[in-house]
């Protein structure tokens, strides 16, 4: 029996086939979703804010932030046999959940998280095969290494697959 | 005051942080009584320090669906107000305000929408004012921005604030509900800075 492991906010998991990984829920966070689609070894990363070095109290959560959160997401693939060279991503989330008329920091930080993702990604080589972010809605994601499959599930939208 | 953190005021003045929300939320369902013409109960405040693991869970889970009003709280305190509501009890609330003519269906339309935030836009303003009127200090809302979605999406929104300064995050959650069908939360959040402008306000010693 194939098993779904659910990741909290601020929260990282990895798994592998036939198990999948998910996330309730994303509003301005982003869920990054890796595979070794050799092995079959995936992950997921629910990060909240883009920046690990921006911020004024250090915080004890690696998995809050993009950059850090990536590379641990990375690091605990290779513990279970991913090779990183062949890493694939895809991303989704990233809303603005309230529009407000302020375009101050917070309130955009759906954008951020987003492009700090992309951002990682990039500097590790690992390409983004898919993404689904932005707009104003909320979204619950799973993720199956075996396939690739990145389902989402929207309030009112049918489920798409990226 | 430079070593406050959100575990010390929930540890300390946990009692306190109740206290006012009895009195906001209280006012606050005087007003929505008064609004729908029947009786609204609430039950006894809850002061919660949460990990963000749990922030979703807090009202009947992740997904569950929540119209949500959300706004900002400036002045001489800072941080945000929620009111949310249940997918169904908001769509119950909207059809008592509108004498029983909102339309069936899930879906909100343009007015019910516009109708609920008015609703919260109330209902917050009559909290907030009974808070500034407690403790002296000027407090004004934003305009209120409202969303339907998954309980744990809106509250990102706070939850990301929060990230921005530690690993945790406190609130004060007021619970409502009427005889039937209606079934909603207050939320305030203060900013940590807050807490001690308005435990000082009280006559509260901080230590």
């Amino acid at each position: 029996m194939s098993e779904i492991i659910k990741v909290g906010m601020a929260d990282l998991k990895t798994c592998i086939s036939p198990d999948g990984v998910t996330t309730l829920g994303l509003g301005s966070c982003v869920g990054i979703a890796l595979r070794d689609p050799v092995t079959k070894i995936g992950g997921l990363a629910h990060i909240m804010l883009p920046d690990s070095t921006a911020i004024r109290n250090s915080s004890q959560n690696i998995a809050k932030f993009a950059d850090t959160g990536i590379v641990e997401l990375v690091n605990q693939m290779e513990k279970l046999g991913a090779n990183k060279a062949r890493l694939e991503a895809k991303i989704a989330g990233g809303a603005t959940m309230f529009q407000f008329n302020t375009n101050n920091g917070t309130m955009m930080i759906g954008e951020r998280n987003v492009e700090a993702s992309k951002q990682k990604l990039a500097e590790l080589n690992i390409p983004v095969l898919a993404q689904d972010t932005g707009a104003n809605y909320g979204r619950t994601v799973t993720y199956y290494p075996e396939t690739g499959e990145f389902h989402i599930r929207a309030v009112g939208k049918a489920q798409t697959v990226i | 005051m430079g070593d406050m953190s959100l575990e010390k005021v929930s540890e300390n003045y946990g009692d306190v942080l109740k206290e006012i929300g009895n009195i906001g939320a209280g006012n606050a369902m005087t007003a929505l009584s008064q609004m729908l013409q029947c009786k609204v109960d609430m039950q006894v405040p809850q002061v919660k320090l949460l990990d963000f693991a749990e922030v979703g869970e807090i009202m009947g889970g992740e997904e569950q669906i929540m119209v949500g009003v959300f706004l900002g709280v400036e002045g001489d305190i800072t941080g945000s107000m929620m009111f949310l509501v249940e997918q169904a009890s908001a769509k119950h609330l909207i059809n008592k305000i509108m004498m029983g003519m909102a339309p069936e269906g899930d879906e909100f339309t343009e007015m019910e929408l516009s109708a609920m935030k008015e609703v919260g836009n109330i209902i917050t303003g009559a909290y907030l004012n009974s808070l500034s009127s407690l403790t002296n200090l000027k407090i004004f809302p934003t305009p209120p921005q409202l969303t339907v979605d998954m309980a744990c999406a809106i509250l990102s929104v706070p939850a990301i604030y929060f990230g921005t300064m530690g690993d945790k995050i406190l609130l004060i959650q007021s619970q409502f509900y009427d005889e039937v069908e209606i079934d909603g939360y207050f939320i305030l959040i203060p900013d940590l800075d807050s807490y001690s402008k308005i435990l000082t306000s009280l006559g509260i010693p901080v230590l």
